[in-house]
């Protein structure tokens, strides 16, 4: 079992019986395609006040 | 809803030989306590100083992975609706991370229910380089270290912490295997392995490989199936060298003179699941573990950048890198901590992994529709089907419920706890129909037989 590539129905949820990975989406190559996009949108999302923010972001108590 | 404390004992140890003592009374905690138990089954409450969510019980990785999202879907409601009880302007932010990145750390801790008669210290020695090296599939990634300055990006949120390899403690001596023997269940058949270790992952695939392979691990142990133990020369001193390796290329070394990578002992493991299922057959969902298990491994032998869409920290470590090269910045810039932050951010409009996800360059296995589902129905096929169904159905009637009990004000003079000992029972299958044909509290008792102890043997 290990070692063997099963093929996916795209779109599908994987149900216990109706197992299977997912090969169409191969996201690992995608992640940064159009990178420049991906990154104007972090620019336009991310915090503005990132040292502010980070210098107050503290841990109270609790596990 | 109030929680029945009445079975807790965190302060047992696995250890330590046990005198059951007698049932006590039941303990309910305060009513202004904030503390609430969901129709899903699942607990939400104010642990110290942080928002925490329990899923309901899970017979299978994948279901682990439906209640653990919709575990983010409430706590990101429960941000919108705290923003609009404060003043205008105000933001909640809520991460679901590990590390404040100031030297202070909270657990996202995993709870496997194991057979009593597998010994405790087998279980320590098989799992010990399990928890070590699953770190190249599970971490969630963060800038910098507490304890290493040289490391700029580390794999674990939770290396720099841990400073035992086995003992009681959560929250100092942080042990890589802990002993609490709190088993929520019947004693004298299960204990409940609790995993410190982990990091909280925001990948599908990380979550399901995270859970999964643990389960498979734990049959294996209990099979026999494993052979000896695999023994690093020092445990937690290969959790950091793990921690800060992105290339996955460091050895460790073991108790009989040999070096080996963590993907080395990942795909020991791996091979010796995979052998066991072929071999007796696989139980519900340890397919789907096994293929995603072994496609994350096959990915991190040949390119571990490749990673990246499927787990964490792999995730956030090509994002930070593309995100420096275009500003410029160094390692722990505040802007690379913040992204680092923001990364985990539950809100969808918002957190990083969610933008990435509605981009489509991380793979999900859940659906919108059977997230939110989780949201208030609870798994089908565990105890959690009866409480959450008790509180949704009977909502003034349950006055406290717990991870083994409901207790029922039925009117009566008396409160009434019914025991569920057994997380295998109490399922849709056994008491579906009771629960949801009953008109009343009272009369739901009448149909459970209307004796007021049924200890385990509900359904």
């Amino acid at each position: 079992m290990a070692g063997t590539e099963r093929v996916s129905r795209s779109g599908d949820v994987p149900r216990d019986d109706d197992v299977v990975v997912a090969e169409a989406a191969a996201p690992a190559r995608e992640l940064l395609d159009g990178v420049e996009d991906l990154l104007d949108e972090i620019d336009e999302v991310l915090e503005d006040n990132a040292e502010e923010f980070v210098r107050g972001y503290v841990q109270k108590g609790g596990e | 809803m109030r929680w029945d404390h009445t079975d807790e004992q965190p302060d047992r140890d696995a250890r330590i030989p046990e005198v059951r003592p007698d049932r006590p009374e039941p303990v309910i905690g305060d009513a202004g306590a904030a503390n609430t138990v969901l129709t899903s089954g699942a607990r939400l409450y104010v642990d110290h100083a942080h928002p925490e969510y329990a899923t309901p019980e899970c017979a299978s990785a994948r279901d682990l992975v439906v209640w653990d999202v919709a575990g983010e879907r409430i706590m990101e409601a429960a941000g919108r609706r705290a923003e609009a009880a404060l003043p205008p302007g105000s933001t909640v932010h809520l991460h679901k991370n590990n590390t404040d990145g100031k030297g202070a750390a909270y657990g996202t801790h995993e709870n496997y229910l194991v057979p009593r008669e597998v010994p405790f210290g087998l279980l320590t020695r098989h799992l010990l380089p399990m928890f070590v090296s699953r770190v190249v599939l599970t971490g969630a990634g963060r800038v910098g270290s507490d304890a290493a300055p040289e490391a700029s990006f580390q794999l674990s949120q939770r290396a720099d912490f841990f400073e035992a390899e086995v003992g009681l403690e959560t929250t100092v001596r942080r042990p890589l295997m802990n002993t609490r023997d709190e088993p929520h269940a019947d004693p004298d058949r299960w204990r409940r392995l609790h995993v410190i270790n982990g990091d909280a992952n925001l990948c599908e695939v990380a979550t399901l490989v995270k859970v999964g392979a643990m389960l498979l691990v734990l049959r294996a142990v209990a099979a026999g199936a494993l052979g000896d133990p695999t023994e690093l020369e020092d445990p937690l001193r290969a959790f950091r060298t793990v921690s800060r390796d992105t290339t996955l290329r460091a050895t460790l070394p073991l108790t009989d003179g040999r070096r080996v990578t963590a993907l080395d002992l990942q795909e020991g493991l791996r091979d010796a699941c995979a052998d066991l299922v072929a071999r007796e057959g696989a139980r519900p969902g340890e397919e789907l573990v096994l293929g995603w298990w072994t496609r994350l491994l096959d990915t991190a032998r040949a390119d571990p950048a490749a990673l990246g869409g499927l787990v964490d920290w792999a995730t956030k470590l090509a994002v930070l890198e593309a995100y420096r090269e275009r500003h410029g910045l160094g390692p722990e810039d505040a802007r690379v901590r913040m992204l680092d932050l923001q990364y985990h951010d539950v809100r969808r409009d918002r957190g990083l992994h969610h933008r990435l996800v509605a981009a489509g360059r991380v793979v999900r296995l859940t659906t919108d529709a059977e997230v939110e589902r989780a949201m208030t129905v609870p798994p089908e096929d565990t105890r959690a089907w009866f409480r959450g169904r008790c509180i949704a159905r009977f909502p003034d009637a349950v006055v406290a419920a717990g991870w083994d009990s409901v207790v029922l004000d039925t009117g009566a003079e008396a409160l009434v706890r019914l025991p569920l000992d057994e997380p295998g029972r109490g399922t849709r299958a056994r008491v579906g129909d009771l629960v949801e044909e009953a008109v009343d509290a009272a009369d739901l008792l009448a149909r459970l037989g209307g004796a007021p102890e049924l200890p385990g043997q509900l359904a």
